[in-house]
């Protein structure tokens, strides 16, 4: 079966683009809803659960709340941009969703239908693109508000975003050079394992490319703004940071925005390095539509909701990640974080890039083909490097009190003076 | 060590930030999946009290109806916060009652005084707590509101029973 061409893939498309997103709002509110109900398991509550099943109405509740309470608008407010940086936090976030694949191709009696909103030929740029834009809502929120609480806290989060970038966009250039292609349904291809056609990994990048992918999850953690990267919102100094002054529909859009870019990058994740829509040791689901139009695979319309379903899933798991560890982790330091943004995870990713691309000339110098015994190399190198950060890098290196030794000459001081005084007392 | 300064010992070098980390997130993650939470469904399940808790005020009464208070005048006399009006009146047998007995439960701080001070055993505190109002006004209780609550009334302190068992 050939894949659709001219009206009927217009159609489609728009159809896939309107069922996607909003599909993509109930998961935004449902989002908010696991945030809240694992926030309060963790902290062994039970969380909302009066309105409707499970507290699953909440979400609405609170919607119909912000809807109904009063806009403020500051005086010093520069009002276009103070109107427009709500939409800018949350606009990028969703449009980066139309690259990414979220099932298998579905059949149709027009033809195979790709299950992703616009398979572009640079999805993986526009991936990056895209996703750097975000930071334009939090800049122009603290700027625009006319308060210094949430100047600081736009200035800290463009500070910090912009950092973080550059790991970020850096710690996926290892995925390029295992796969020389930037369409990303080729990358959710590549961790397929296929008889014919060009050769792939037949493994989840996370397992060759593991480090790459904790370097990337960092970075990400960092961009979505989430604990331990919150400085831009940091209750305790800047009441609450670049949305200070905003208040009903505008505060919801931005909050909005914090969850898509959670969404974004749980999706980013799943497609990068958990196999997208792949269902593993399972060869049905190995279906795969070449850039020239050539379909390898049997694609059936069961199959395309299995597979959406084993996405949603695997992107669940993600968020509950992230939930997790904003319920665990503390905030960090501002020092620590320019710290750790610059003088580690740009420095490891880089050495990191270096090594991958040692290793592929090695490998493919030996005349090893692509395949699982190619990725399980890798794969050896990986945890070789994990050992390393972990056990040996990361010993009080990653995250170090800046005034460390200040602090210990000034207990030593303290502890000398009180030994001092009360001397004749013990005795 | 005095006592005065506490210096706890904590290692500052050699810890792995992602280790720790995770050792963390697995205490949270024990907690998560821990099925026995804390929360009380407060207006569905309510808390247990004590017999001795001291809340909304309660004016016992005589089989026919009529408040027990003779008007002695003792409970605003001994009312720290002056929140009880007494005005009291002499019937035609010339038994004493209260024609004003108006309590500010807004104003009251619920110390027990008018109940231990009166002499005929009427004004009591009560186990009772959930008393909002729309108004101020709605707070200050006249004597037939007092004499219509129905929760038990507070338990005073026995010598014989020190610990209230």
């Amino acid at each position: 079966m050939d894949p659709v061409r001219g009206t009927a893939y217009v159609l489609f498309t728009v159809g896939k683009a309107v069922v996607f997103f909003t599909v993509l709002f109930l998961i935004v509110a449902l989002a908010t809803m696991v945030e809240r109900k694992v926030a309060g398991f963790i902290q062994d509550r039970s969380g909302p659960n009066r309105v409707g099943p499970w507290g699953l109405f909440q979400v609405v509740a609170d919607g119909i709340k912000n809807l109904l309470k009063e806009e403020t608008m500051p005086e010093q407010a520069v009002r276009p941009f103070f109107l427009l940086a709500p939409a800018i936090a949350m606009v990028p976030a969703t449009i980066l969703f139309a690259v990414i694949p979220f099932a298998s191709p579905l059949p149709t009696q027009w033809g195979l239908v790709e299950m992703i909103v616009a398979d572009a030929p640079i999805g993986f740029l526009w991936v990056l693109a895209i996703g750097s834009l975000g930071v334009y809502g939090v800049v122009m929120a603290g700027w625009a508000s006319g308060s210094k609480y949430a100047f600081l806290g736009g200035l800290r989060g463009s500070a910090q975003m912009v950092s973080y970038e550059v790991a970020l966009a850096l710690s996926l250039v290892p995925l390029i050079l295992l796969t020389g292609e930037v369409r990303v349904p080729e990358l959710v291809a590549m961790q397929q394992g296929f008889s014919e056609g060009p050769a792939t990994l037949s493994m989840w990048m996370i397992l060759p490319l593991l480090m790459g992918a904790f370097f990337f999850f960092i970075s990400a953690l960092a961009e979505t703004n989430r604990l331990p990267f919150d400085l831009p919102e940091a209750e305790a100094e800047l009441v609450t940071g670049y949305h200070t002054e905003y208040s009903a529909m505008k505060f919801s859009m931005f909050m909005l925005g914090e969850f898509f870019h959670i969404i974004t990058v749980a999706a980013l994740v799943t497609v990068f390095f958990l196999g997208g829509w792949d269902i593993p040791f399972w060869a049905g689901d190995n279906i795969r539509v070449l850039s020239d139009g050539t379909v390898i695979g049997d694609p059936t319309w069961w199959k395309t909701l299995l597979t959406a379903g084993v996405f949603a899933v695997k992107m669940g798991l993600i968020i509950l990640l992230f939930v997790w560890i904003r319920w665990t982790l503390p905030r960090f330091r501002y020092d620590q974080l320019m710290d750790l943004g610059w003088k580690f995870l740009l420095e490891a990713v880089t050495v990191y890039i270096l090594l991958i691309a040692l290793a592929v000339l090695v490998i493919e110098g030996a005349g090893i083909e692509m395949g699982p015994l190619y990725a399980a190399i890798l794969f050896g190198l990986n945890a070789v490097l994990a050992v390393l950060v972990f056990f040996v890098l990361d010993r009080g290196v990653l995250i170090k009190g800046a005034g460390y030794r200040a602090r210990l000459e000034e207990r030593k001081r303290v502890l000398e003076r009180h030994e001092a005084k009360h001397e004749g007392e013990v005795a | 060590m005095p006592g005065d300064v506490k210096i706890v010992q904590r290692p500052e070098t050699g810890g792995s930030y992602v280790r720790g980390a995770m050792k963390g997130m697995g205490v949270t993650l024990r907690h998560m999946v821990n099925p026995r939470k804390v929360t009380q469904q407060y207006p569905d399940e309510k808390w247990e009290l004590s017999p001795r808790v001291r809340g909304t005020h309660r004016m016992a009464t005589h089989e026919d109806g009529r408040a027990k208070c003779v008007g002695c005048g003792l409970c605003p006399t001994v009312c720290p916060v002056n929140c009880i009006k007494l005005i009291p009146a002499e019937d035609e047998n010339g038994e004493r009652y209260a024609a004003v007995y108006e309590i500010d439960e807004f104003r009251c701080i619920f110390c027990g005084f008018c109940q231990e001070v009166c002499p005929v055993e009427a004004i009591h505190l009560g186990v009772h707590y959930e008393n909002a109002e729309y108004t101020r006004e709605r707070w200050v209780y006249d004597l037939e509101r007092l004499c219509e609550q129905d929760h038990p009334y507070t338990g005073l302190w026995e010598p014989s029973d020190p610990d209230s068992q």
